[in-house]
């Protein structure tokens, strides 16, 4: 991306965790740095509250995208995770807050960020976690009515059967041995095309 | 020897046939002649406007070579559709090229893409809504089969749903095979029964 001109405030993501440290001390659990990509995992109940000083007091002014992961087997076992970036400092940050598997539902930014409105939908569509103070929570990419949350660890890749008349159905797929994978090589192309893990050599 | 006016016939070729006699019979059928037809008195002039030919091969002659496409450009093959459609592979050469966004109007659906179950149900609405007779192209991987979408979502083939006539394989398969598979119905819809087929009640009026 196109660096923007530096200004006398400049402030990198480093400086701004350290910032958010310093101020929610207590709503702060831990600090991931992974090449210089600054990941801060926050409490759930202060989540807006310090998402909404990122974007006032610290320009974060850009939310890049909202999503969910499902970590299966811990607790809590969802992670809800915030993409920001500040087109006036020219930097990113990453923020993730735990979901438990009995509340599953976390804060919803759009009176922040109104972009947030599908980012939050999808992550509910697909992970079945949703967002207190949505002003639309609905699924976004599958069909009002569907019963289940795709992207969860749990749920079969090949799918499941459902059935709402006149509006949609769906059916488990064949896999026929796959998923069909590539294994990293440099073996010529007829032992790198994808196959089932059965064959993987 | 049964005479029937082109223009009910089929309007699509009114202009090409306009002012030519069709004179068919049916299963070697000998039909009287309608009383409000004049019988048509020898005439050298004519002579060469007289075709004989077989109803069901005029009809086809005529459905196949007017087949109007309704693009169901559902993804990545929709493009090549575009493609097909435009000047370099030019589908007018053979009689294809009036796409019709209303299903009301076209003879031909060619499902290009990945069906969705979100969509599946729909694509299945327009079909329901084209007039008879009518024909589907699954066209490309994924409308054929699910292509490498073995996933939650997509339709394992259009034809789960709908009576495909021609799939066209490949992902997405080059303009030249939309057009082949094209050809590929047009060389069955000529031997179709069309006439015997479709118009039972009109046949059971008339013998
Ligand atoms: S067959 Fe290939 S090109 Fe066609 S819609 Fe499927 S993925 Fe796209």
């Amino acid at each position: 991306m196109k660096s923007h001109k530096p200004q006398s405030s400049q402030m990198n993501s480093t400086e701004a965790a350290d910032d958010l440290r310093a101020k929610f001390d207590s709503g702060i659990t831990s600090t991931i740095n992974f090449r210089n990509e600054i990941s801060i995992e926050i409490k759930l109940e202060q989540s807006f509250e310090i998402l909404s000083y990122c974007k006032d007091n610290l320009g974060f002014d850009y939310l890049v995208d909202i999503t969910a992961v499902d970590n299966m087997g811990k607790d809590p076992r969802y992670e809800v995770v915030y993409e920001i970036y500040s087109y006036q400092h020219g930097c990113h940050l990453r923020l993730k807050t735990g979901i438990s598997e009995s509340e599953r539902e976390a804060i919803s930014v759009v009176d922040l960020w109104p972009t947030a409105n599908w980012h939050e939908r999808e992550a509910y569509d697909m992970l079945g976690v949703t967002f207190k103070g949505h002003p639309d929570m609905r699924r976004i990419l599958m069909w009002e009515g569907y019963p289940y949350y795709p992207l969860r660890k749990d749920f079969p890749l090949a799918g499941k059967a459902s059935k709402m008349p006149d509006v949609a159905f769906s059916e488990p797929v064949p896999l026929d041995g796959g998923p069909f994978v590539t294994s990293p090589c440099s073996a010529p192309t007829d032992k790198r095309e994808p196959r089932s893990r059965e064959f993987l050599p | 020897m049964y005479f029937i006016n082109i223009n009910i016939l089929c309007e699509k070729f009114h202009k090409v046939l306009a002012g030519k006699v069709l004179v068919f019979t049916l299963k070697s059928q000998i039909y009287p002649m309608p009383k409000n037809t004049a019988p048509v008195a020898y005439d050298s002039k004519i002579e060469g406007n007289v075709t004989f030919t077989k109803l069901d091969a005029a009809i086809n002659w005529m459905r196949s070579n007017s087949l109007w496409p309704m693009p169901m450009g559902l993804a990545c093959c929709g493009i090549e559709l575009m493609a097909t459609g435009a000047s370099r592979f030019d589908i007018s050469r053979f009689g294809m090229e009036v796409m019709r966004f209303s299903p009301r109007q076209s003879d031909v659906m060619i499902v290009a893409g990945t069906v969705t179950y979100k969509m599946a149900l729909a694509v299945k609405r327009i079909y329901d809504q084209m007039a008879e007779p009518k024909w589907v192209i699954a066209m490309g991987a994924c409308a054929s089969s699910g292509g490498m979408y073995r996933s939650y979502a997509v339709l394992q083939g259009i034809d789960q749903l709908l009576p495909v006539d021609v799939y066209i394989s490949g992902c997405p398969p080059r303009p030249e095979a939309l057009l082949e598979g094209l050809m590929k119905l047009q060389k069955k819809i000529e031997t179709e029964q069309s006439f015997v087929e479709q118009k039972k009640a009109l046949l059971s009026e008339i013998s």
